[in-house]
C-alpha cells in the first residue's frame, strides 16, 4: 500500500510541475501567438480593406463581449480621425463557415469593404470570394443594414457564378455582422473614443 | 559501457542515425519532408525535446520508480513538445500552421520515448545530452536530405529554411515528379536511402 502511495505521488508530481511549468510558457507566449495568429490568418484581409488607413489595425484592437462571446474589433483611422472598426463574423457557406471581415464608418454606418478570411469552399469557383474582388467589392458604400441578399433571392449583389451558395454565405456573414453592430454600435463607440 | 561523451555524440550521426539505422518515428519523417523548410524546421523542434527530455530524465532516474517511468518520461516529454508548440506560433507562426499536427505528435515519437527508456534512463547527465544532440542532430541532417531529394524531384523547388524563398531548380520546363511529395514517394526515397547507406557501410 505504501508503495502504491509513493508511485501514486511521484507522477502527481511530475504532473503538477508540468502543469505549472506550461502554465508559466503559456502566459508568456499568449500575446505574441495572438498577434501572430491576427497577423497570417486575418491580417492580409484586414490590411487589404482597411487600405490607407493611417494606423496598423492589427495593434489598434479592443475586445467586447457580446453574450458568451468576445469578439475582437480593429480599429481603422482615416483622415486623422478613429472611425472605422473591422470585425469579424460568420456564414454558412458551401463546404463550412465563412469567415469575413467587415469594416463599418461609424460616422454614417457604410461598410468601408469587406473581405474573405477563412472558408473551406471549392477551389476555383467558391474560392474566388477570397481571391477576387467582384463579390466582396459590390458591398463597399452601402449601408451595413441593408439586407444582403443574392439576386437569385431578389436581393441585389450579383453571386459569383457557380457559386451561389458561397455567395450567399458571405451575404449572411454580413447580415450577422450588422447585428452584431447594431446590438454593440454603444459599447464600440466607448471604446474607440476611450 | 567505457563509451566516452564525444562517441556518445558521434554514434547519433551514423552508427545510429535515425531514422536510417534507428528505424524509429516514421510518421513524421514521411509526412513533413515535403519541402527542406519543413524538414529542417521538425528537426531542429525534435532535437529540442530530444535533449531536454533526455537530460531531465537523466536527472531524474534515481527518483523515478521503475513501474511508472514511462508514465513519467511521457510527461516529461509532452511537457517540452508543448513548449515547443507555443514558443513556435509565438515566433514561426507560418511553419507552424505547416508542421500543423506533427509538432504535438513529436510527443508519441518513438525516437524520443526510445532514448529516455534505452539510454537517458540508464546514464549520466553529460552522456545523456551528448546521446540526445547527436541522435537529435543526426535525425535533421537526415529530414533534410530527405526533403531536398523530394522537393527538388517532386516540386522542382528548393525552399531555403527560414526565410521561405523558393527557388525553382530546373527552370520553368520542368514538370514536376508530383510522386515525390506523396507519401508513398517518401517511402521509396527513405529505402533508396538506407540502401545507399548499407552500400556504402559495407565497404
Amino acid at each position: 500500500m505504501r508503495e502504491m502511495i509513493r508511485l501514486f505521488v511521484v507522477v502527481l508530481l511530475f504532473s503538477c510541475v508540468s502543469g505549472g511549468l506550461l502554465a508559466v510558457v503559456r502566459s508568456g507566449t499568449q500575446e505574441r501567438i495572438e498577434y501572430q495568429q491576427l497577423k497570417f490568418v486575418k491580417g492580409p484581409t484586414i490590411k487589404q480593406i482597411m487600405e490607407g488607413c493611417s494606423n496598423d489595425p492589427l495593434i489598434d484592437r479592443f475586445k467586447i463581449i457580446d453574450g458568451d462571446k468576445e469578439r475582437s474589433f480593429f480599429v481603422g483611422v482615416f483622415d486623422g480621425k478613429r472611425n472605422v472598426v473591422a470585425f469579424e463574423s460568420f456564414g454558412k457557406g458551401f463546404g463550412g463557415k465563412i469567415g469575413v471581415i467587415v469594416a463599418v464608418n461609424l460616422e454614417n454606418d457604410t461598410i468601408v469593404g469587406i473581405g474573405v478570411t477563412t472558408h473551406s469552399e471549392t477551389p476555383g469557383l467558391g474560392s474566388r470570394a477570397k481571391s477576387e474582388p467582384d463579390l466582396s467589392s459590390q458591398f463597399t458604400g452601402l449601408s451595413i443594414n441593408e439586407p444582403f441578399k443574392v439576386t437569385a433571392d431578389d436581393g441585389k449583389i450579383d453571386s459569383i457564378s457557380g457559386a451561389t451558395i458561397t455567395s450567399r454565405g458571405v451575404c449572411g456573414a454580413v447580415v450577422v455582422s450588422a447585428g452584431i453592430y447594431a446590438r454593440l454600435k454603444t459599447k464600440i463607440m466607448e471604446k474607440v473614443k476611450a | 559501457m567505457a563509451k566516452t561523451v564525444v562517441q556518445e555524440f558521434t554514434k547519433g550521426l551514423w552508427a545510429e542515425i535515425p531514422p536510417f539505422r534507428l528505424v524509429l518515428g516514421l510518421c513524421p519523417v514521411l509526412a513533413v519532408t515535403k519541402t527542406v523548410e519543413n524538414g529542417v524546421g521538425m528537426g531542429i523542434a525534435t532535437t529540442f525535446v530530444l535533449v531536454c527530455s533526455n537530460v531531465l530524465i537523466s536527472l531524474l532516474r534515481s527518483t523515478i520508480p521503475k513501474q511508472v517511468r514511462i508514465a513519467c518520461f511521457i510527461v516529461v516529454i509532452a511537457t517540452f513538445v508543448t513548449v515547443v508548440e507555443l514558443v513556435m506560433q509565438a515566433f514561426a507562426y507560418p511553419l507552424f500552421l505547416k508542421l500543423g499536427i506533427f509538432i504535438p505528435l513529436i510527443v508519441v515519437n518513438c525516437i524520443v520515448l526510445g532514448r529516455a527508456e534505452a539510454f537517458a534512463a540508464k546514464n549520466g547527465v553529460v552522456a545523456s545530452f551528448a546521446d540526445g544532440l547527436g541522435i537529435g542532430i543526426g535525425f535533421t541532417l537526415s529530414l533534410t536530405a530527405l526533403a531536398i531529394f523530394r522537393e527538388i524531384l517532386g516540386s522542382g523547388t528548393f525552399t531555403i529554411p527560414i526565410s521561405s524563398v523558393s527557388i525553382p531548380v530546373f527552370g520553368p520546363g520542368f514538370e514536376p515528379f508530383t510522386f515525390m511529395v506523396e507519401a508513398p514517394g517518401a517511402f521509396v526515397c527513405l529505402g533508396l536511402m538506407l540502401c545507399i547507406m548499407n552500400m556504402l557501410g559495407k565497404k
